[in-house]
């Protein structure tokens, strides 16, 4: 196995008498692609927002690198390399494509000046945005959203890139453009953590597949064995779509 | 695929707008020479409703900061100025200094206000407004209730007074409105918008937001506070209960609104129509107030990106350029 990139040990989060994490084990590999599945309410969530940050950990510890950074807040541990795309796309509404992008480049990569720029080109040009560079990000329809909420991610020039159920709410066809675009970012060697109900989608670009529920890990390994395990099956995915 | 596109950050209408305006400060640094002692008194407190737009429109339309407590500033460097000139301070020095306190009182404010988002931030600087009010009230040294006069300065010819005052609050919009400019022009700028249009969002691409919230925040708090004082210096009288009044967010919820939240030119347009609005109407008493809101809830539903939107209309006219724009590079 490659080197961990991103390690979540013994990860736990509580809320009053709700665990929604319970010791839960981590880890994704240099340039690796982890899928994460399991029925809602599994603590899918969750375990992004304790590993970007934005939600602490009530116990366990998340290292980068090797590097303790349970207690970095969220721009801190952008800028060490964590990249995040949410579920329901944020753009930045009042600026443009590009300036949304900008913020990325400047504020998580700290590019400056005509290198910031540059980064700016390419990863619109990556993203398929370059055309809508001027256009204000409020004005884009979902599919551009989230290409944009991936791009913005993009130019923070992440070494591992969390995914919160971007699939979601595209056609079959935007959902395949979608594969071909993270693909691409799998040659640029970011590692890559998806979260995704699409488990056909998930399949053609992940190497490992971890399934939760109530808040546990219950598999983890190459995605068709996972596909079989029987608690798998049992807790996720139903009996007549493994006969299928 | 970088060769074929740049990014343009000023184009030809961004460059004749700069030049506008340097000569439109020009123009306006002659005006006690030109004008009567009252048109410079008038013309004054435009100036004054330019600063408090435009430090407005810093909070709310570039780091989405809705304030309805700015008037907690105005009314401490306004006090501020009677306090220093009680102590022995020349009045226009004193003036001069009173906006540095406020913005000591921003800094000593913001653990308390920043932390709450929001409806939540809204209420909670009108509050503290409300308390510093009282405290100056309950203060005879200040003047108490009845209010107080600014002493120091009617030795002075009135139209030499009038001179100077106008003189000092053009170079305090100038002096704002240029660290605006550079604040919103530098990277910071990008990531403070990023903080008005989704918090989150920005922390998650890697914006420090709390320090970005603060500069904005004391900015603002620097630049009501020589409108305070400014006030005083025009008026020479002040009350706590007008001056720390909250018509003052009123008017600066007006003007931005009418003129353009969110852009650099929309709160100086907004001013000017608040003004002559004030001028013209402002004797019909209950009615003017009613026309005041009146034009305030068409706005809101007729042109919500309000005036300047007009003037720039699908062409991204900016006068002082502070965006980023991806242009095709010509081929050679």
């Amino acid at each position: 196995m490659s080197t961990a990139v991103l390690v979540g040990h013994r990860l736990s989060k509580v809320y009053g008498e709700l665990r929604v994490l319970d010791r839960v084990d981590f880890h994704v590999g240099q340039g690796e692609a982890v899928g994460v599945v399991g029925p809602n309410g599994a603590g899918k969530t969750t375990l992004l927002n304790v590993l970007t940050g934005v939600v602490a950990a009530s116990e366990g510890t998340v290292r980068l690198d090797g590097r303790d950074i349970t207690g970095m807040r969220p721009e801190k541990r952008c800028r060490h390399g964590i990249g995040r795309a949410f579920q329901i796309p944020r753009p930045f509404g009042g600026m443009t494509v590009l300036e949304n992008v900008f913020v990325g480049a400047s504020a998580g990569a700290g590019l400056r000046g005509n290198t910031a720029y540059e980064r700016c080109i390419d990863v619109l040009t990556t993203c398929g945005l370059i055309d809508l560079a001027n256009r204000r990000a409020v004005s884009l329809g979902l599919l551009h959203r989230k290409r944009l909420e991936l791009a913005r991610a993009l130019a923070t020039g992440p070494r591992v890139l969390l995914l919160d159920e971007i699939g979601a709410g595209l056609t079959e066809a935007e959902a395949d453009q979608l594969v071909g675009l993270i693909l691409r970012l799998r040659l640029l060697g970011i590692a890559v953590v998806w979260i995704e109900h699409l488990v056909p989608v998930l399949v053609q670009v992940v190497d490992r597949l971890v399934c939760m529920e109530s808040g546990r890990v219950i598999a983890d390994g190459p995605p068709d064995a996972v596909l079989r395990d029987p608690a798998v099956v049992d807790a996720y995915l139903g009996k007549a779509v493994v006969s299928a | 695929m970088a060769a074929f596109w740049s990014v343009k950050r000023s184009d030809t209408t961004s460059h004749v707008g700069s030049g506008a305006l340097a000569l439109a400060v020009v123009g306006l640094a002659v005006v006690p020479q030109v004008w009567n002692a009252s048109v410079v008194q008038q013309l004054t407190t435009l100036l004054i409703l330019v600063m408090l737009a435009a430090m407005w429109n810093a909070l709310s339309g570039y780091a989405g900061l809705v304030s309805v407590g700015q008037q907690s500033f105005i009314g401490f460097g306004a006090y501020t100025t009677i306090f220093l000139t009680q102590q022995g301070v020349a009045p226009y020095l004193a003036v001069a200094l009173a906006p540095l306190a406020a913005a000591g009182l921003a800094i000593c404010l913001a653990p308390l206000v920043l932390r709450l988002r929001g409806g939540q931030f809204a209420v909670g600087t009108w509050v503290v407004a409300e308390a510093i009010a009282l405290m100056v009230m309950l203060d005879h040294g200040l003047g108490g209730g009845t209010g107080v006069s600014l002493r120091g300065l009617n030795v002075l010819p009135s139209h030499i007074r009038r001179a100077y005052t106008y003189w000092l609050a053009l170079a305090f919009v100038v002096l704002l409105l240029g660290l605006l400019f550079l604040l919103l022009r530098s990277r910071s700028g990008a990531a403070l918008q990023a903080i008005r249009d989704d918090e989150h969002a920005a922390a998650s691409v890697g914006v420090r937001t709390a320090p970005l919230k603060l500069a904005i925040y004391v900015l603002a708090g620097f630049g009501c506070g020589a409108a305070g004082a400014l006030t005083l210096a025009n008026t020479l009288f002040i009350q706590p209960r007008s001056i720390f009044g909250v018509h003052w967010s009123a008017f600066m919820i007006f003007m931005v609104l009418v003129g353009g939240l969110g852009t650099f030119e929309g709160p100086i347009v907004g001013a000017v129509v608040f003004f002559a609005i004030q001028n013209w109407f402002s004797d019909g008493g209950p009615w003017y107030l009613i026309g005041l809101g009146a034009v305030a809830v068409a706005f809101a539903l007729f042109l919500p990106r309000g005036l300047w939107s007009v003037v720039s209309q699908g062409r991204q006219i900016q006068l002082l350029p502070v965006g980023y724009h991806l242009s095709r590079r010509p081929t050679p």
